[in-house]
């Protein structure tokens, strides 16, 4: 009888494998994006197994919430032809399929074959505090021992955001954008005029309604005064 | 084998990533076409490094195994956003995103 905790361990890699070979498999990329989730969803319960709590909702927060959602809204937003990109899947099946066995074989031999060697214990790093839950511990070395590897870590985030930004930003014809440079370089008498006012005349008949009426055209008002100046 | 907090054997833990890893593997070279799928494909790699990190920092008592999974973690956000990106802005350009037809500078 195996233990309640190895038999999780099973069950979540069983599910976390079976839903990877759907994520590379399936035909509907909406599909791979939804296996991708619940293959997350499973890393994170053998992180729970393994104690790493912090991790495992880091996993879930991080991946499930912003990654495999962007995955999922680049793959409705983008109007592709997915049966097309299937094509000459048989074709690359047999390469992928050598490659992988290829890496597989080697991978289990490093697995059967590896061992800790005697000093390794003396050599730790930061050693896992007894009486401690996870998120405390994590914190205790994240921002003391790793600190600058922390910053490190915010400025390759801050990077990808600026680059997610630059690379897809545009500029949509037909829309009014604010012109800074124009706003700063506009004096006072480009805006204001001190008109003599009648009595009782209206605001239509000296032309002083802002902004102008469309059927009068602004631009050719100073033209009609630099003739006048010539003259 | 000191296996520390794990309910099964370490051997486990990275019998079950490295499969994780030949699938990822797999996928790229099966979804040639499709750079989406390599994109998750890749995740699911990156995944299996955390899988095997926090396997051996449970396994040895260490927390600077866990401390780097979250580095993974962060830089495999940074890195499929900046995919994602650039794969919208090709497809808005092209129309197209299949992996074949990137050959604009002729490399």
């Amino acid at each position: 009888m195996i233990s309640a905790s190895a038999f999780f361990f099973y069950l979540f890699s069983a599910i976390l494998l079976a839903s990877a070979a759907a994520v590379v498999t399936s035909r509907n990329p909406v599909h791979a994006v939804l296996f991708l989730i619940l293959a997350f969803f499973n890393a994170a319960g053998l992180f729970l197994l393994a104690g790493a709590e912090f991790l495992a909702m880091i996993l879930l927060i991080v991946y499930v919430g912003a990654v495999a959602v962007l995955f999922l809204f680049v793959v409705m937003m983008l109007d592709v032809d997915f049966v097309q990109l299937r094509e000459g899947v048989q074709k690359y099946a047999p390469v992928g399929a050598a490659v992988g066995a290829v890496l597989f074989g080697e991978l289990w031999a490093v697995v059967l074959g590896w061992q800790v060697s005697p000093g390794a214990d003396s050599l730790q790093g930061s050693p896992t505090p007894a009486n401690m839950d996870n998120t405390h511990a994590l914190g205790q070395v994240l921002y003391t021992d790793y600190v600058y590897l922390f910053q490190v870590s915010s400025l390759i985030l801050l990077v990808a955001m600026i680059g997610a930004i630059v690379l897809t930003h545009r500029r949509r014809e037909g829309t009014r954008r604010q012109n800074i440079t124009m706003q700063q370089t506009r004096s006072v008498r480009d805006t204001l005029e001190t008109l003599q006012v009648r009595m009782g005349a209206g605001v239509q008949e000296l032309g002083i309604l802002r902004p102008r009426p469309r059927a009068e055209p602004a631009e050719e008002e100073p033209r009609h005064e630099h003739a006048a100046g010539d003259h | 084998m000191q296996d520390g907090a794990l309910p099964v054997s370490l051997g486990s833990y990275l019998a079950v990533a490295a499969v994780l890893l030949v699938i990822g593997v797999f996928g790229i070279f099966l979804n040639r076409k499709n750079i989406i799928i390599i994109l998750m494909s890749i995740e699911l790699i990156l995944l299996a490094v955390n899988i095997n990190l926090v396997a051996f920092s449970a396994a040895l008592n260490d927390m600077a195994g866990q401390v780097l999974a979250m580095f993974v973690l962060t830089v495999a956000a940074a890195e499929a956003a900046i995919g994602l990106a650039i794969v919208v802005v090709y497809s808005r350009n092209r129309g197209s995103i299949e992996v074949e037809d990137v050959n604009l500078m002729k490399g």
